[in-house]
């Protein structure tokens, strides 16, 4: 790890001015202090904001919920308004790393957290993510774990966050604060697909901080679940997953929202999927038909061909558990 | 107390700024003192302060680790568990990977269970941290100490501590209902040994106790 300079700021204000000076946010650390010991990450100066008062989770009107940047996975997941108005938030957190690292990690953090390719983690290898214009060893290399869809010649890396996946398919946003004032961004654009420069991953200006994660009221009646596939049983990074929220009323699907993980460049959401349900009544054959569309443009390379139907039977299967009728 | 952090240098797109960027660039520091809980920001364009800056990869941390207080400098790359071990003397707390992988270095901060090697010690000062040597009450062992004993519940021992560590959050958590719910919880600590069945065993007995 290289030296750096460690400022605890005590208010957002301060915060920013630190970060609008090139100061490096630190909250958990759970995903910055181990790529800095790998030399991944160098910043010189890290402005740890983890006692700025960010943590409160609170119902927005109407059935909404936003989330403080800072609060911890444990304490989300935990939450009764989260476990009731979007369980699918507080599943995809408990399925989440380990509870040690949930005690840590904030959710800010959580979607900032940058890939698990081992290529990225590994500084004596080619990476146009880590280091631009040197390539993409995963691209030729072993890449069982890596993307099939959003990706570009520069990059194949997954995002590996579970809670992006279930924000993406709620249509969350983002709320920043910055040294140019407020804004907020929707989730779906907050995150960047590689295209030519993967180094770049979110729509964060110089020094802006996030200060909360809200998700929409979405009517009801609504019910929602997170489907992980791995390796493991647990502690471990999703091959495929998906995050499921149906609205059916009448026998009907009113609404739908589904997103898939593990394979995407970033949190990928399925509105061919969503659509194929909008509308129509569930059934066995509705959940098949729908799911086949889940890995629709996907770009399979040598070692992750099979994500593409465990995609599709990830998907199919969270569509039974959610909507019923097997 | 004022620390210092560059200014103005070149960002990464990431935002960040490299220590070489900084060490041949800087000239302009951002001085920040904190005063009565109000943070204030003061600039400052001296070399004074410029070189200051350079030599503030330290800084001073006070805790309570078992109860008793300490202060020590750390370099600020220093994890909580390279204090533990190397500046305090308390090496129950192992390393294991040093990547918040295996759960060897598992310690309490406050009531939670935390891996003690992502955690920088310049983010524990003022915490209250339980370490593997201050679970028991003097010679009575803490219940899961027991438990892992009347189990045989370890082979090589390395990961032992961790395992006990944050099996005595685990049960204070709740998450002991069933031996899956446990190895669920238990996740986080790995066994190399593969002692598994034995230590959710003693996590239930030591949870049946209490």
């Amino acid at each position: 790890m290289y030296p750096f300079a460690y400022t605890r700021a005590s208010t957002v204000q301060t915060a920013l001015s630190l970060g609008g000076r090139g100061g490096r946010y630190l909250a958990g650390g759970t995903t910055l202090v181990d790529l800095m010991r790998e030399t991944v990450e160098r910043p010189g100066s890290v402005v740890d904001i983890d006692a700025l008062p960010l943590r409160d989770i609170t119902a927005v009107a109407g059935g909404g919920l936003r989330i403080g940047a800072l609060a911890r996975m444990s304490e989300v997941a935990r939450n009764q308004l989260v476990r009731t108005t979007y369980p699918v938030v507080a599943q995809a957190l408990e399925l989440s790393a380990s509870p040690q690292l949930r005690n840590m990690a904030s959710i800010g953090g959580n979607i900032m957290q940058r890939t698990r390719c081992t290529y990225f983690r590994d500084v004596s290898a080619a990476c146009n993510k880590r280091e631009p214009g040197t390539g993409c060893a995963a691209r030729e290399g072993y890449n069982r774990t890596h993307a099939i869809l959003g990706t570009s010649e520069a990059c194949v890396a997954t995002h590996p966050s579970d809670l992006a996946v279930a924000l993406m398919a709620l249509e969350a946003i983002v709320r920043l604060a910055g040294p140019g004032g407020d804004r907020q961004v929707p989730f779906g654009t907050f995150l960047l697909q590689p295209g030519t420069t993967p180094n770049r991953e979110h729509d964060l200006r110089p020094g802006e901080l996030i200060t909360a994660v809200e998700i929409p009221a979405h009517p009801r009646p609504l019910v929602s679940g997170y489907l992980k596939v791995r390796d493991r049983q647990s502690y471990e990074f999703a091959l495929t997953s998906a995050a499921v929220a149906l609205r059916i009323q009448g026998g009907v699907i009113r609404d739908a929202k589904v997103a898939a993980g593990g394979v995407g460049t970033i949190p990928w959401k399925l509105r061919a999927v969503e659509q194929a349900l909008i509308g129509r009544r569930p059934s066995a054959e509705l959940w098949t038909r729908a799911a086949a569309r889940a890995a629709e443009g996907a770009q399979p390379l040598r070692h992750n061909r099979f994500k593409v139907q465990l995609l599709q039977r990830t998907v199919e299967r969270q569509l039974r558990v959610i909507g019923g009728t097997r | 107390m004022s620390e210092q952090i560059p200014a103005e240098s070149e960002q990464t797109p990431e935002g960040s700024v490299s220590r070489r960027t900084f060490v041949a660039g800087t000239a302009v520091v951002g001085a920040v003192a904190t005063a009565g809980g109000i943070a204030l920001v003061v600039d400052a364009d001296d070399a004074e302060s410029a070189a200051a800056a350079l030599s503030a990869t330290t800084g001073r941390v006070s805790l309570r680790v078992n109860g008793e207080q300490h202060t020590a400098t750390v370099d600020n790359r220093t994890s909580l568990l390279d204090l533990l071990r190397e500046q305090l003397g308390l090496t129950g707390t192992k390393k294991g990977c040093d990547h918040g992988a295996c759960g060897a270095c598992t310690v309490l901060v406050g009531d939670r269970r935390v891996n003690g090697c992502l955690t920088l010690a310049r983010k524990v000062d003022g915490a209250e941290v339980t370490t593997i040597e201050g679970l028991a009450d003097g010679d009575d062992l803490h219940p899961l100490q027991q438990a892992f004993i009347d189990h045989d519940a370890f082979q090589c021992g390395f990961c032992t501590a961790g395992q006990i560590m944050s099996g005595s959050a685990c049960i204070a958590e709740g998450h002991i209902g069933s031996p899956a719910e446990i190895r669920e919880w238990m996740s986080g600590n790995i066994c190399r040994c593969g002692a598994y069945t034995k230590i959710v065993t003693a996590v239930q007995q030591a949870a049946g106790r209490q």
